[in-house]
């Protein structure tokens, strides 16, 4: 908010008053200002939305400092709030998901941008873009209806025959767990993590693909080693993105993780994650410090999703510098 | 195997593998509209669209209010959101320059990516908290956080992509900026602008984390703006997380008409108002 004053005041101060007006007649200064005062209200909105995040996670701030993100007793009956078994489910199902959307969505771009012709590379990205306006609670119906059962029956017993002496791959298969939430936050971030890729990738000037060519190179072993590495932060920046994604993605997570605040190492455990706590729990929180404590868990994501897509949006912008990201 | 056929191989093999990648992520769209499509249509019916759900346990009843309720809540957001991101886009594109809007843009792209349900956490606090009462117009506002930030980068992305010298010649033939903007580049860009106002719209016509506390959600028609509203994204999680076959038949249902509306918006938007315009 004290930004936007800032900003509104040079052009104020700087031209005589009785100009100023005569200026804003002719129409242009009004509709720079208006347009202004518009633009503007984006930082006022975000100015707000931190404020009330942390004015109204004061309480549990206040009361449980630091302590909150490395205790792991969550018992709203008895006032005790410890994040982590929130934080632990959050990084455990955006892991599973980025370690498998990360190759096959980077494995698509490169598909897309290196060796299928432009006409089907452009209908294939245009189902694929589709395929990230899915809204999420449908991603969640198609996880609960499909995913879960498949992953109860054939695959969890069979990567416990298999793969059975990890620790990750243990215990009874119910379905729903770690597993069906990465899984299923995998199929979402996936359409981001090709659309993006695949830009960086065409963005890549076409001289180092005959460069690599002309003293010998295999048509891979050209995009392998010299057109991904010249792209590499536009596709780091991708990652980023589909990262925020999935740690604040709530309802498909929501309606198969299962919901317990556990922390568990096997994969077909049920957990919990920060953004499915606060859509569980916070219509039916009583207590203010619960609340509170609900709201923190909100200014958590939202500083680490901020911080991450910052990162992202400097990666992309600095690798694509034409088109959309430009600024 | 010689050293040439052995790059020859994994020239060969890498790349099919990439070509099965793509296959991969293509057949995942065709696996969700085939599930919905499977489930869903089956238990599509008129009393879907017409009725009002039937108590827990009771069979049949629609989801209309439902429907209702989800146009109120996105008209509302709309109403909010698209005339602030409208012209925050046109001072974007064309007053900008300096520190301020490159400041202006940032924020836009990080708040973009701000999980939604942040956003309904924030609706809640300005809205629900001093009034006291879950709404539709609670909902709207969540949702038109979302829509604001992306209204304003599509729409600036648009005009940007107006050629210079279409500027030129209406300032050259006496016009003024603003003129010149209202007469000459938004109609040039109008199309694409709409484009990304649709989806736009779409993306948040689907949200449903936002709406949790917001509008609430509500088996009967809510009087007023006032009240707790439902919206279809709504129903279908509280349909599928229930315990009741009936119920998740008609979440499927609900999905199926969802999820056609979204690809409805999204293909037309794209393909018939801005042939080959940027993507967003």
């Amino acid at each position: 908010m004290e930004g936007t004053a800032d900003l509104l005041e040079p052009g104020l101060h700087e031209s005589s008053k009785p100009a100023f007006l005569s200026r804003l007649r002719s129409g242009d200064e009004a509709a720079h200002l208006i347009t202004l005062i518009f633009a503007a209200s984006i930082l006022l909105i975000a100015a707000w939305l931190v404020f009330e995040l942390f004015d109204s996670s004061v309480e549990a701030r206040h009361k449980f400092g630091w302590a909150f993100f490395f205790t792991s007793k969550w018992n709203p009956v008895s006032g005790q709030f410890g994040a982590l078994p929130f934080i632990y489910g959050t990084v455990v199902t955006s892991a599973v998901a980025l370690l498998l959307s990360v190759p096959l969505g980077v494995g698509a771009a490169i598909f897309l941008s290196e060796l299928a012709p432009p006409r089907i590379s452009d209908a294939l990205t245009f189902i694929i873009e589709l395929l990230a306006a899915v809204p999420s609670v449908i991603y969640g119906v198609v996880a609960m209806f499909a995913l879960v059962p498949l992953l109860r029956d054939p695959i969890q017993p069979f990567l416990n025959r298999t793969l059975g002496f990890l620790p990750i791959f243990q215990g009874p298969s119910y379905g729903v767990g770690f597993l069906a939430a990465g899984l299923i936050l995998a199929i979402m971030v996936v359409p981001f993590i090709i659309s993006i890729s695949r830009e960086s990738l065409l963005a890549v000037p076409n001289e180092q693909r005959e460069g690599a060519l002309a003293v010998g190179a295999t048509r891979w072993e050209s995009t392998w080693q010299v057109v991904v590495p010249y792209a590499r932060l536009g596709i780091i920046g991708s990652i980023f993105l589909a990262l925020a994604r999935a740690l604040g993605e709530t309802m498909a997570v929501t309606m198969v993780i299962g919901n317990t605040p556990h922390i568990l190492t096997s994969l077909f455990a049920t957990g919990y994650t920060i953004p499915a706590v606060i859509a569980n729990e916070f219509t039916e929180a009583t207590e203010d410090i619960h609340l509170s404590a609900l709201v923190e868990l909100g200014l958590v994501l939202f500083l680490l999703t901020i911080v991450i897509n910052g990162l992202a949006r400097l990666m992309v912008l600095a690798t694509t510098r034409r088109g959309t990201t430009q600024s | 195997m010689t050293r040439h056929r052995w790059r020859n191989l994994v020239n060969e093999v890498m790349f099919g593998l990439t070509a099965a990648c793509a296959l991969a992520a293509v057949c995942l769209l065709f696996w969700i509209l085939g599930f919905l499509l499977w489930n869903g249509g089956k238990s599509l019916n008129l009393a879907f669209f017409t009725h009002l759900p039937k108590p827990p346990g009771e069979i049949g009843g629609g989801m209309a209010n439902a429907i209702v309720g989800s146009l109120q809540i996105v008209l509302i957001a709309s109403l909010i959101g698209i005339p602030i991101g409208f012209l925050g886009g046109i001072y974007l594109a064309e007053f900008g320059s300096g520190p301020f809007p490159f400041f202006v843009r940032y924020t836009a792209d990080l708040l973009n990516g701000v999980p939604s349900i942040v956003m309904g956490l924030f609706a809640y606090a300005i809205v629900v908290r001093p009034m006291h009462q879950f709404s539709a117009l609670a909902g709207g506002v969540a949702l038109s956080v979302i829509l604001i930030p992306t209204t304003i980068r599509t729409t600036e992305q648009f005009l940007r992509a107006v050629p210079q010298t279409l500027r030129e010649g209406a300032l050259a033939l006496g016009a003024n900026k603003w003129k010149t903007i209202a007469t000459v580049v938004v109609p040039a860009a109008v199309r694409g602008v709409a484009t990304g106002m649709i989806l736009g719209v779409a993306r948040i016509a689907g949200e449903s984390a936002p709406l949790l506390f917001t509008s609430f959600g509500n088996d009967y028609w809510s009087r007023s703006l006032n009240q707790p509203t439902s919206a279809l994204p709504l129903m279908i999680y509280k349909y599928a997380i229930s315990p009741y076959a009936d119920w998740h038949r008609q979440a499927w249902a609900a999905g199926l008409v969802l999820l056609a509306v979204m690809l409805l918006l999204n293909i037309s938007a794209r393909l018939v108002l801005s042939p080959g315009a940027p993507r967003n």
